[in-house]
């Protein structure tokens, strides 16, 4: 299957995801002159939808769906694990400790990096953009155990 | 003309004061770090900022304040152009061919490029406050409800006729993001929509974690894990300047971008985003070599940053001339105003020249100001290339986390931006264009209200559209526009059609 014609059957599935929320969350569609709170997310879902149905119907012989390269994947899952552990943690270990923790992760056991690299590059990136943006700019950055 | 002249000339004695000066080059460095830091955009950074402005008199304030708007105009292009966060949402088309120049070892370039363009433009807008800002003032009242639907409309259309992709994604990925726009608090009822019990949802998916996901984080998802990752690109001192080719390719995107930006700048709502959008679409579709945009072109650095700088001044023109702020960072600036005790509106050139002409010449010096910081800082930013791509990624996406999360002290916009970056990522590997999902974002709740107001101004009756001239010619433009992109879809068809048939008859004879 082509790769288009994948992307229209995910977007026109999102949609009726959207139409199937609409409904069951009984918001007022209202009418036509007057639009209630699912009028305009009802109209755009079936925009999408609309969309996503001629995107796969029109999608032609195009490169197909197993020619896409996914090889970064295990980078990619790193990464996006280590944002996961920081959005959880921010505002339980506070904003050095949680920084220090995830770039010590990306940088020494992702990238391989020498453990003293490591340290000091992760250490001085946790304490300066913190006081940087919490001390000098005045954004109130989150404190963890200690005061840290 | 004359009268003019010496009202600029009482404005330099103003502008030109030491003091004055000073507070210019303090809200221009202020500006520059808040524009380059992601997140902390201009509105942030006047608002931290304005309980020091209360010790103040009221044309030092002012000028400080809109050092800062600009600044961070000026300095959000940086961070867009070498990382591909863009530091303000306003530099979102910035991170397409700036980000691809760096790429080429022309960040250099594009950083002067990006200064240059936003000085011309920012100047030029100027010159437009002073020269037009009454009758401008008045025209951009004529914008009720319906005008501004109808524009919005036709900025929608004309970034999916003028995308260089298939139409039908563009649009598609429009109303994704207008879709993603509507998730929130119903501004008219109440209701909370597509928000899954989570409270923090009620405010809406903001710009910012938006943006920072969609282009920052799924370029590093893409990227850092790939066979062969980003070079370390050591710039050498005769790179950093733009050539003599690139000067040429950029002269008129800059000075369209700065007429586009100056008149949409005026209008009501986000007008310093949608203006570096449109600009990059116009741009796009007047060059000589379209396929090049996204993949370094140079106009699509200089048209979007001077838009948005130029819009820049054009919110002013209803601000100063009228008393009536046309987004949220000049109603910011008019509470400055009135906390000073200044009554802005038609009779302030009268009654406050000083601070009018004063304010307008600061805006000239602020400008020249922000060209002498942010050119030598050019090699300073670049030498950023020189680090590691496993040492900057990670850098990038604390700068990420960091900024988004500063916005409004929520860990939820965090996780916005993370399932954003995810969506990016498939999204790149679909080949389809996000910066549309933007553009809906920043629209779904002007489009939604303002499409509501019209039929509650008509009870109910569409034909208030057509009854108002300048949305109905707006309306009319974007009909024409969906027009011709279906005939050329169709005569693209029969094309395909008759080349069938010729081979058939090749084939047979």
């Amino acid at each position: 299957m082509s790769v288009d014609r994948v992307s229209g059957i995910g977007l026109a599935a999102l949609a009726l995801l959207v139409l199937e929320e609409t409904w069951r969350q009984r918001l007022p569609l209202g009418s036509l002159a007057n639009p209630g709170p699912a009028y305009f997310p009802g109209v755009l879902a079936l925009l999408l939808l609309v969309a996503g149905v001629a995107l796969s119907a029109l999608a032609g012989a195009g490169p197909g769906v197993a020619s896409l390269s996914w090889r970064e994947w295990r980078h990619s899952v790193a990464i996006f694990a280590a944002c996961m552990f920081c959005a959880v943690a921010l505002e339980r270990l506070g904003y050095r400790l949680t920084i220090f923790a995830a770039l010590g992760f990306l940088v020494g056991v992702i990238e391989e990096k020498p453990v003293a690299a490591t340290v000091v590059f992760a250490g001085a990136l946790a304490l300066g953009t913190f006081w940087l943006f919490d001390t000098l700019l005045r954004v109130p950055l989150p404190r963890g155990p200690f005061g840290l | 003309m004359l009268e003019v002249a010496q009202n600029l000339g009482l404005g330099f004695s103003v502008a030109l004061s030491p003091a004055v000066l000073f507070y210019a080059f303090i809200g221009c460095v202020i500006g520059t770090l808040v524009g380059v830091l992601p997140g902390v955009g201009p509105l942030a950074g006047i608002s931290l900022l304005l309980p020091a402005t209360f010790g103040m008199d009221a044309t030092r304030a002012i000028v400080m304040l809109a050092g800062i708007y600009y600044g961070a105009m000026y300095g959000g292009s940086t961070t867009s152009i070498l990382m591909r966060i863009p530091g303000e949402a306003a530099s979102v088309m910035t991170c397409i061919d700036g980000y691809a120049m760096a790429r080429k070892g022309r960040a250099g370039a594009a950083l002067a490029i990006a200064a240059v363009g936003s000085y011309v433009a920012g100047t030029a807008s100027v010159v437009g406050l002073m020269v037009m800002a009454p009758p401008l003032a008045q025209w951009a009242l004529r914008f009720g409800p319906p005008e501004q639907l109808a524009l919005l409309l036709l900025g929608l259309l004309v970034l999916a006729y003028m995308s260089s992709g298939s139409m039908l994604k563009a649009l598609a990925m429009a109303a994704l993001g207008l879709l993603l726009g509507t998730v929130g608090i119903d501004q008219m009822t109440g209701y909370m929509r597509h928000a899954y019990g989570v409270v923090e949802l009620g405010d809406g998916l903001g710009v910012v974690p938006v943006a920072v996901g969609l282009f920052g984080v799924a370029e590093i998802l893409a990227t850092a894990g790939a066979p062969t990752p980003p070079a370390v690109i050591r710039p050498r001192l005769s790179e950093l300047l733009p050539s003599r080719q690139e000067w040429r390719d950029s002269a008129w995107p800059i000075g369209r971008g700065s007429v586009l930006g100056f008149l949409i700048g005026i209008l009501p709502g986000s007008a310093h985003i949608i203006a570096s959008f449109v600009s990059y679409a116009v741009e796009k579709r007047l060059s000589r070599r379209p396929q090049d945009f996204g993949h370094g072109a140079v106009a699509g650095v200089a048209g979007p940053e001077s838009a948005n700088n130029a819009a820049t001044s054009g919110a002013f023109v209803p601000m100063l001339a009228l008393g009536v702020p046309s987004g949220p960072i000049p109603a910011v600036m008019l509470a400055a105003l009135m906390v000073h005790g200044v009554a802005p509106g038609p009779l302030l050139i009268h009654n406050q020249p000083a601070l009018f002409w004063g304010f307008i010449a600061s805006m000239y010096v602020g400008n020249v100001m922000l060209l002498i910081l942010n050119l030598p800082l050019v090699g300073l930013f670049v030498n950023i290339l020189r680090v590691p791509y496993p040492y900057l990624y990670p850098a990038i996406l604390v700068f990420s986390i960091l900024g988004v999360y500063a916005v409004n002290a929520s860990v939820v916009d965090v996780w916005i931006m993370l399932v954003m970056g995810v969506l990016g990522y498939v999204l790149r590997k679909l080949d389809f264009e996000t910066a549309p999902i933007v553009l809906g974002v920043v629209l779904a709740p002007l489009i939604e209200l303002s499409l509501r107001q019209s039929l509650a101004m008509s009870d109910g009756r569409y034909s208030i559209f057509l009854e108002h001239r300048i949305a109905a010619a707006l309306l009319a433009f974007g009909l024409a526009l969906v027009l011709l992109n279906l005939y050329t879809f169709v005569r693209r068809g029969l094309d395909w059609r008759a080349r069938l048939a010729l081979a058939g008859k090749g084939d047979s004879s």
